[in-house]
């Protein structure tokens, strides 16, 4: 597992190029393109478990998705920030991406820290040090808990049709 | 204790009598904004809308806007997807390649209302704050949901109280308003939050009050707001809404705050907001005869009648730099009627400017108007991050119509009270 690091404010743009918006819309067209404009090594490298670590206002500002279809398809863990923006924080509900909002871990983590969650208890382990995170409210939990907002959806619409 | 915007604007929306920030709350949006993203869209959900159709067909309003006309074959077919998806689940409020760029096309067509909630699939849909409406960006596949469903969960948000006293100085604009707000509280300054503009409204347009609604997304805001006084009814009134038709909603005397924040407009100057960040904002004063290669005049920020007629003022009779280029793009047909029928786009274009079609052209990078590497553009745009227009090794810098124009003139950055006076 690496954690893959990363400053305050990382903008839509440098997590997924504005000009692809319109060419690419499928995981596989998105993942050789996930950081182009910020890190060329993270789409050949990132691995299945791997975190991201960050600072605060993560994923601002467009409302695009593709890079939270992106990092689900590479299978990026969690996303650890000191903050999200909204719009960020919302589409990774509607995926079933963890994001843990979470100042502290980020400010002791240091390069090689083994870093374990725990998303039902609300903790992470980075390194001896153990810290908690706010969790998201029931009603909120159960769409990332169905896989995201589209499986949540289809299944609500199927128990009202058959009431 | 009394209520903020939004906190009525949720109560009301969600059958309650009161709610709390933090509290969240299912509503059913007035509308549903979405443009060239309508064909992933409805791609996530073919099967679903083939099985339970789209909940509220009067909800969603579907505007091409962002790569008009198509760029390519797949641009093409996501207009044509769309199109075809708009006649097949009898969607009434669609408008084509042409009309105009979402944010200023909505308003223009009198889909905006006071006191109502508008959520789109784009993060500007914030913009319509400007006439009293609670207006939010979400992603892709809240929209998706959202077509099956028709309702959605909203958090009550926090509000954060801006009051903006006095007048603006002259060749001082809106933009230099929201950027030198931005630049003050910075791009999380109103993470999470509402921002209400009280103060001296009445000195500011709609289309002022479109700009600096426009960018609140830009301080990480959930939806940036005006009150609608007499200004705001007369604007829809000439739309042909009559005020019988809303119920414009606005925060009580003794709303309980956040943050409250006092800017005087008379204090503020020119300004520019630096590469690659909105909230690296400095005075136009500090930082003249800076270099650039393309001018660009227009977007959801900068593209309305009022832009064009400041820039056709300072550029009348006169030419922009030789080696630069300057790329004027309205935000809607009408707009462009409405500067050809006052001979503003004949004034720009013997300036120098070439004109773009109604739409999104050179903002995101996806067409139109792209950057080398090591150019620099100044933009009236409202995002200058790294790759914005097309190369990560190129630099925007965002300002008003004002600095722009005169800017234009001498090929480098010039404050714009000095005029245009070669």
């Amino acid at each position: 597992m690496k954690v893959w690091k990363y400053e305050d404010d990382i903008n839509t743009d440098m997590l997924f190029p504005g000009k692809y918006t319109y060419s690419c819309s499928t995981a596989e067209e998105i993942k050789p393109h996930l950081l182009e404009d910020l890190d060329l090594e993270f789409s050949g490298g990132v691995k299945t478990g791997d975190l991201i670590f960050a600072g605060k206002n993560f994923g601002c500002v467009s409302s695009r998705e593709q890079p939270v279809l992106g990092f689900k398809a590479v299978g990026i863990q969690a996303i650890v920030a000191k903050s999200f923006a909204r719009i960020f924080y919302r589409a990774a509900i509607n995926q079933g991406l963890l994001l843990v909002e979470c100042p502290d871990a980020v400010n002791v983590f240091q390069e090689g820290d083994d870093v374990k969650l725990d998303a039902e208890a609300g903790q992470i382990q980075v390194g001896s040090k153990i810290l908690t995170f706010p969790k998201l409210p029931p009603g909120i939990l159960a769409i990332r808990e169905a896989g995201g907002l589209l499986p949540y959806t289809r299944a609500a619409l199927k128990k009202q049709k058959s009431k | 204790m009394g209520k903020t915007f939004a906190e009525k604007v949720l109560a009301i929306k969600s059958g309650q009598s009161e709610v709390v920030p933090g509290q969240i709350v299912i509503v059913q949006p007035d509308h549903l904004l979405t443009h060239d993203n309508t064909a992933a869209i409805v791609g996530k959900i073919g099967g679903d809308l083939e099985e339970y159709g789209v909940a509220r067909p009067e909800m969603p309003v579907i505007i091409l806007d962002h790569v008009v006309p198509a760029a390519s074959e797949k641009t093409a077919q996501n207009h044509k997807t769309t199109r075809e998806f708009v006649a097949k689940h009898n969607i009434p409020n669609f408008f084509d390649v042409g009309t105009g760029i979402c944010h200023q096309v909505l308003v223009e067509k009198g889909l905006a209302l006071p006191g109502s909630i508008i959520v789109g699939s784009d993060s500007h849909t914030c913009s319509y704050g400007a006439l009293g409406v609670f207006s939010t960006g979400i992603d892709r596949t809240e929209a998706a949901a959202l077509l099956l469903r028709g309702e959605t969960w909203l958090r009550v948000p926090e509000t954060i109280k801006i009051t903006l006293k006095g007048k603006l100085n002259p060749m001082v604009s809106a933009k230099d308003i929201i950027l030198s707000i931005i630049g003050d509280i910075r791009a999380d300054g109103a993470g999470y939050c509402a921002v209400e503009f009280h103060g001296n409204i009445e000195s500011l347009s709609i289309d002022d009050r479109l700009t600096i609604a426009n960018m609140g997304v830009e301080m990480g805001a959930k939806v940036a707001v005006f009150p609608v006084d007499q200004k705001a009814r007369d604007y829809l009134s000439s739309l042909g809404i009559e005020e019988s038709a809303y119920q414009a909603v606005w925060a009580d005397e003794d709303a309980s705050y956040l943050k409250e924040l006092v800017f005087d407009l008379g204090d503020i100057e020119p300004v520019v907001a630096f590469p690659h960040t909105v909230d690296n904002v400095k005075p136009v004063s500090t930082a003249e005869g800076l270099e650039f290669q393309q001018f660009f005049l227009g977007t959801c920020t900068n593209g309305r009648l009022s832009d064009f007629e400041i820039a056709a003022e300072i550029l009348d009779g006169k030419k922009i730099a030789g080696g630069v280029r300057l790329i004027i793009l309205p935000a809607s047909k009408e707009i462009f009627e409405a500067a050809l029928e006052k001979d503003i786009i004949t004034k720009l274009s013997r300036a120098g400017a070439m004109i773009l079609p109604p739409g999104c052209g050179p903002c995101l990078g996806a067409h139109q108007g792209a950057l080398a590497p090591g150019e620099k553009c100044l933009s009236t745009a409202n995002r200058n991050f790294k790759g914005r227009m097309g190369c990560k090794e190129a630099e925007i810098y965002l300002s008003s119509p004002q600095t722009v124009a005169v800017s234009a003139i001498y090929g480098k950055l010039t404050d714009p009270r000095k005029g245009g006076n070669q």
